[in-house]
């Protein structure tokens, strides 16, 4: 059988023989129909869902999609252009801060004199996107500077720069108990309990129901931008960036500028993520921005697959719903307790697990839980997509199969 | 005057320690590739097993068996993980020891819990004054040992067979492997020295003026990750530099802290890492690391 192969081959591109042809382009149109049929019904019930589920899991949801903006953001980042950051909790404070104190009203919580613009919310998710870019942007001549590894640790000091400014600034952020975060509003719709009342097919539409389309659409936005972005010239540039630096240089790529603006991007996204997150929880506080927030973000796009955006919504998914699942039902599952009873606590039992499926992850799947998924559904991409974790190229052979399956011509005699 | 001397001496003692860790830091660095990110709960669980064992054990016992159980830990990452990723690009290392970080940190924060440890010292909390300037007594002896160690050190990296195999694999590791050294001997012994000198800083930086074991110690290890960048991950004389740079820079903002109010209260837990970003703006690859050069 091996020595007809070649022959095959040779048969097939020589004779080219239209019903291979056409099967194949059949069997591409079919797969091609598959995919937004599965993603449209995918919608579908992520759309219906409030009707049915109970707040727990919606305001999981809501959670959920604000951590798949973050991951989305930091991955191309990381995952795509190969720039190692620890900084995204800083990002994320930048959002949730500028969001708080431009919305925010001005006023006392016991000694601490809190400012606020008192802007509309909307106004104030903007200035949160815009400055955590801004800050990006600041940051970026640094890290254009830095190569691989020296921009990780340096990315740490942002960290640690924002959570002492975090907690020293106390008129802006609150100080060490935090501030609440406003309400969102758009053009006098709430994101609230009430104003306006409303129901739904007669269930009561409430502020996790109204958060959760908010987070929908926020997260299917952000999931298209960064597809979209992949695809297009900068996002080849990106990616030969990442793979050599020289190479990409000599092609004509703007090595410093593509940083600098994929800084920018995925700072924005952070800025996003990190409003989201403050609409989730209610409030910010100096803790919710720490060192493992940005290796919580790391372990997302690590699991979910680096340099895939499938795979930082898998990961994101993943990692932010686990610990709140946990706690939610810590009785049933068993070693996780709660905290005087001898088992794990929630957090730290789903710390245990992502800490040993980072390293499991490394060691044997370097494309992550995109990569398990893709495998499961046989649809290989002829591209590996294991990004910077992968060490050789491995040549997925699922879509170049098709001429060769059947015998032609020339291989029988 | 007196203060600023008194502060220098202090910050030289805390950048000796800084240095003891950046150095482990940087010779994993030189020998595997890989940035540790572990370093910072290796610390940890050399401070708290110090502490542990010394109430059944005594002091000197607890000491060497807590010094050798980090050693362990990191030659167990060595083997069990870094070992397998050979080749691996450095940003996958870099992750993959931040995932064996989270499980070690969580085990520990979990078995620390809210308690205070404390490691009896048997020079206990008291302070020596040489001439005005005044330190702890833990602190001076810590320079002594710390200064011993690092000479023991660079007089190992530089006479000893594994010094010349380790700066051999470091320069080419190639044609050291072909000249017949073994590169997976050579990178378990340099985690082995990091875990020994990590948890001997432990030791030291868990004793007075610092209140004893707490998790926090866990940061303290993270500020020694400027002190080897600034000195340029790849320079073992740089750590050096960048531990004493970095631990002068904190005592002076924290013996200072009054003049520096307006920049917020504990700000000197933050100086470490402007004073790295502030080299890093002119210095990309530190003051002593060796300089990128691409040729097309």
């Amino acid at each position: 059988m091996s020595e007809t192969t070649a022959p095959a081959a040779q048969g097939a591109t020589r004779a080219a023989p239209p019903s291979a042809a056409a099967a194949g382009s059949r069997s591409k149109r079919g797969r091609s129909l598959l995919r937004p049929l599965l993603l449209v019904a995918l919608l579908i019930v992520l759309l219906a869902l409030p009707l049915y589920v109970e707040e727990f899991w919606l305001r999981t949801g809501f959670a959920v999609f604000g951590a798949i903006v973050g991951a989305i953001g930091l991955n191309l980042l990381v995952g795509n252009t190969g720039q190692l950051s620890l900084a995204h909790a800083f990002f994320l404070a930048v959002g949730a801060v500028s969001y708080v104190y431009v919305s925010g009203e001005s006023g006392g919580i016991g000694v601490a004199q809190l400012s606020g613009l008192g802007l509309p919310p909307i106004v104030g998710m903007i200035v949160g996107v815009l400055l955590a870019g801004l800050a990006g942007l600041l940051f970026s001549p640094i890290a254009a500077r830095l190569r691989g590894i020296y921009l990780g640790v340096a990315s740490l000091a942002l960290v640690f720069i924002g959570i002492h400014v975090l907690n020293a600034w106390t008129s802006v952020t609150g100080g060490f108990n935090g501030r609440s975060a406003p309400e969102f509003s758009l053009f006098g719709f709430t994101f609230g309990n009430r104003d306006p009342e409303l129901y739904v097919l007669g269930v009561p539409f409430r502020e996790a129901e109204r958060l959760w389309y908010l987070g929908l659409v926020l997260a299917v936005a952000a999931y298209l931008f960064a597809r979209n972005l992949l695809r297009s010239r900068a996002g080849r540039a990106l990616q030969t960036l990442r793979d050599s630096e020289v190479a990409a240089s000599v092609m004509g790529v703007n090595v410093q500028g593509y940083k600098a603006r994929i800084f920018l991007v995925s700072s924005m996204y952070a800025g996003l993520s990190g409003v989201m997150y403050a609409l989730s929880i209610g409030s910010i506080a100096p803790e919710s921005f720490g060192l493992e927030v940005s290796i919580l973000y790391l372990a997302m796009i690590v699991l979910g697959g680096l340099g895939s955006v499938n795979g930082a919504v898998l990961g994101a998914l993943f990692v932010s719903a686990l610990p709140l699942v946990f706690q939610r039902y810590a009785e049933i599952i068993p070693f996780v307790g709660g905290q005087g009873e001898g088992g794990l606590a929630a957090g730290e039992a789903a710390r245990y697990l992502f800490g040993a499926a980072i390293i499991l992850v490394i060691l044997f799947e370097p494309a992550g839980l995109a990569g398990i998924a893709n495998r499961i559904t046989g649809r290989g991409r002829g591209r590996p997509r294991g990004g910077v974790t992968a060490r050789s190229p491995s040549t997925d052979t699922a879509t170049s199969a098709t001429p060769s399956d059947r015998p032609s011509q020339g291989s029988t005699t | 005057m007196t203060q600023f001397l008194s502060l220098l001496l202090n910050g030289i003692s805390l950048g000796a320690l800084y240095a003891l860790i950046a150095l482990g830091f940087v010779i994993i660095f030189k020998a595997s590739e890989v940035v540790s990110f572990t370093h910072g709960s290796l610390l940890l669980l050399g401070a708290y097993s110090i502490a542990r064992l010394s109430e059944t054990i005594g002091f000197l016992p607890a000491v060497l068996v807590g010094i050798a159980i980090t050693a362990l830990a990191a030659f167990l990452v060595e083997r069990l993980i870094i070992n397998r990723l050979r080749g691996a690009p450095v940003i996958s290392l870099a992750i993959v020891t931040i995932g064996v970080d989270i499980i070690l940190l969580t085990e520990l924060v979990r078995r620390i819990g809210s308690d205070i440890l404390n490691v009896p010292h048997p020079w206990g909390g008291g302070s020596v004054r040489i001439g005005d300037v005044g330190i702890s007594q833990n602190r001076l002896i810590a320079m002594i040992v710390a200064a011993i160690l690092i000479a023991l050190f660079f007089a190992a990296f530089k006479y000893s067979n594994w010094g010349v195999a380790m700066r051999a694999s470091a320069e080419d590791g190639e044609t050291a492997a072909l000249m017949g050294i073994r590169q997976g001997r050579v990178s378990a012994l340099a985690w082995v020295v990091a875990g020994v000198l990590a948890a001997v800083a432990a030791l030291f930086l868990v004793g007075s003026p610092t209140p004893g074991v707490t998790p926090a110690a866990y940061a303290v290890g993270l500020r020694a990750f400027p002190a080897a960048i600034l000195g340029g991950l790849d320079s073992t004389g740089g750590a050096l530099v960048g531990g004493l740079l970095i631990g002068i820079a904190e005592a002076l903002a924290a013996g200072y802290q009054d003049q520096l109010l307006f920049l917020g209260r504990g700000f000197s837990a933050v100086v470490p890492f402007i004073v790295m970003i502030a080299v890093l703006l002119f210095r990309p690859s530190g003051l002593f690391g060796t300089k990128e050069l691409t040729r097309v």
